[in-house]
């Protein structure tokens, strides 16, 4: 049989790949080229006809001041939960890969949180600050707990941060485990015949060799506290006073709650943006300092 | 040299007994959100708003919430919902990114190198950006929102990139190709070569696939919400927010329904722990 005809090759790519590329198109291809096409007109979400509106969208989402300040609020939220989740995950690594009892035990629980949605976890913890951190303070007479965190603008943010780092720590614990283990024991052991302190070994050697893990587990953080929004909506749902309202929920407000289709999918594709660029300047700084040993 | 042995066996044992005192306080704030739904669902609202730390609450231990909050939130119909779309979903992944991976390992036509490219170059792109378009064209312009149907589609669709990318690994490193090319001279075509060498050797990449892309499908609320509207479609995900969003909440059912909003996974994260870590591991290093 001739394999080398167009009529051969298109049968076989179609037998294989034909679905795939029709499901591929029509949920992302298409979805992604027509959204460019509605931030140039008005659609509310109702009527057949999506009048052309030129750049408007793009005017209005440059001067939507609600918008900026949940840009703003998402980057500086982003900002201290990619830190501290990372922190927290690089010493949950260390203590789980250091050898002591239980270290299998203690890393499937430390991942409980990412089996469960973040609907539920958003809810779980809504309890949590305004329930049982409460009944503490009342119980203990601690003025900072005897009211919810919940109900202050600052609390609110804190209370996001503090459920991101739970939700995240275990996931980015097993990368860096993988980054630990890879370090190799005849390195460690050079360090320690040359007199490394066991402190000096984890900042010279180990960490160096890992950089590829932070690369990774900062791409994956950045780009999920970039699009918060399950724990958003059942943690805080905005409030107080819309004071915790995140980028992407914002976003969805646009556009299903205000139907403004265009100027909310305008918004969506600067968030878009402006977490790509992020990403993608983080990768590219990450890489230049990896080493080998 | 005995002596320093000695020493530092003892310093090590300091060592480790430092980091498991660690560790267990840590692990106890980890887990303390869940034990403190744990104490309160077997209480009467009563009780929990009394008192939510108590371990057994005055009026003593209630099952009520149970019955009362699976009534609520229809849970045997959103957790035949949450399957239903979860198995399917996944199953139809699994199948149609390795067949694809395969025609792209295998030939280097011009064809596959647009769609695998397309595809890596897709993984970036985040929901929101193409959620407000896909409200617009399956809602608006085809009207096939409230579906099931259109749900898996949707599922399948945004999962299909990463999948592709696992199985082309896969079958990049770990399919042997004179194995295929023996195949051949046997007379087997390039569909039964498939389906009889290779997808039986992609065993391990599609286990992982499957987990990752079920407690992927299992959880998600975002597009769930946006494609079911009517209730009798819900998944679990959507059925727990019931309770918030009426004037009074229940606190009492509120801890049931997390509860058996959370229960089928843990169970099965109790049996198969061992692959989901791994699994999640393997997908993220990837």
């Amino acid at each position: 049989m001739n394999t080398n005809t167009m009529s051969y090759k298109l049968k076989q790519f179609m037998m294989f790949a034909g679905v795939t590329t029709f499901i591929f198109a029509a949920v992302v291809i298409v979805p992604f080229i027509y959204g460019f096409y509605l931030t140039f007109t008005s659609w509310d979400g109702v009527s057949a006809q999506k009048p052309f509106v030129g750049l408007s969208n793009y005017l209005s989402a440059f001067g939507d001041g609600a918008y900026w300040q949940a840009l703003g609020r998402t980057v500086i939220y982003s900002a201290i939960a990619v830190i501290l989740v990372n922190v927290v995950a690089f010493i949950l690594a260390f203590l789980v890969t250091s050898g002591v009892k239980g270290q299998n035990f203690f890393r499937a629980g430390f991942f409980i949180p990412n089996l469960i949605g973040g609907i539920v976890l958003g809810y779980i913890w809504k309890f949590v600050f305004n329930r049982a951190f409460v009944a503490l303070g009342n119980a203990l007479s601690v003025g900072a707990l005897s009211t919810s965190w919940l109900a202050t603008t600052n609390g609110a943010m804190l209370c996001l941060i503090i459920v991101s780092v739970w939700q995240y720590a275990g996931y980015m614990m097993l990368i860096y485990v993988a980054g630990f283990m890879s370090v190799s024991a005849d390195v460690l052991e050079a360090a320690r015949i040359d007199g490394c302190t066991n402190t000096q070994s984890i900042i010279k050697i180990s960490i160096p060799l890992m950089v590829s893990s932070f690369v990774q587990c900062l791409f994956l953080t950045i780009t999920r506290c970039f699009m918060v929004y399950d724990v958003n909506l059942s943690l805080t749902n905005g409030e107080p006073f819309n004071s915790s309202v995140m980028a992407a929920m914002h976003v969805y407000n646009q556009a299903f709650t205000y139907k403004n289709y265009g100027t909310g999918q305008a918004e969506a594709l600067i968030l878009f943006i402006v977490c790509a660029v992020v990403g993608v300047l983080q990768v590219s700084i990450g890489k230049k300092a990896e080493v080998s040993a | 040299m005995d002596d320093l042995n000695e020493r530092a066996a003892r310093n090590r044992k300091i060592k480790h007994a430092v980091f498991m005192v660690l560790l267990i306080v840590l692990f106890a704030s980890f887990i303390f959100p869940f034990l403190l739904v744990l104490i309160n669902v077997f209480k009467t609202k009563g009780d929990i708003n009394s008192n939510p730390l108590a371990l057994v609450g005055s009026h003593g231990f209630t099952l009520k919430n149970f019955p009362e909050a699976m009534k609520k939130m229809n849970f045997w119909r959103s957790f035949g919902n949450s399957m239903i779309v979860t198995v399917s979903s996944t199953v139809i992944t699994i199948l149609l990114a390795s067949m694809t991976a395969y025609v792209i390992v295998r030939n280097k036509w011009k064809a596959c190198g647009a769609l695998f490219g397309m595809m890596i170059a897709s993984m970036v792109i985040p929901f929101q950006v193409l959620m407000i378009p896909l409200v617009s064209l399956y809602g608006g312009t085809l009207g096939v929102l409230n579906s099931r149907i259109t749900l898996i589609f949707m599922h399948v669709g945004f999962s299909l990139s990463m999948a592709t990318f696992m199985f082309h690994g896969a079958i990049h490193t770990n399919v042997p190709i004179a194995l295929e090319e023996a195949a051949t001279i046997d007379g087997c075509t390039k569909w039964q070569t498939y389906w009889q060498i290779v997808f039986p050797l992609l065993k391990p990449t599609i286990a992982t696939v499957a987990i990752i892309d079920a407690m992927a499908f299992w959880n998600d609320y975002l597009l769930p919400s946006l494609v079911l509207g009517r209730k009798e479609l819900y998944t679990i995900p959507i059925a727990t927010q019931i309770f918030y969003g009426t004037y009074s909440t229940d606190i009492g059912l509120v801890m049931a329904a997390l509860l058996l909003a959370m229960l089928p996974i843990l169970i099965l994260y109790m049996f198969l722990q061992r692959y989901i870590v791994e699994g999640v591991t393997s997908g993220a290093v990837k």
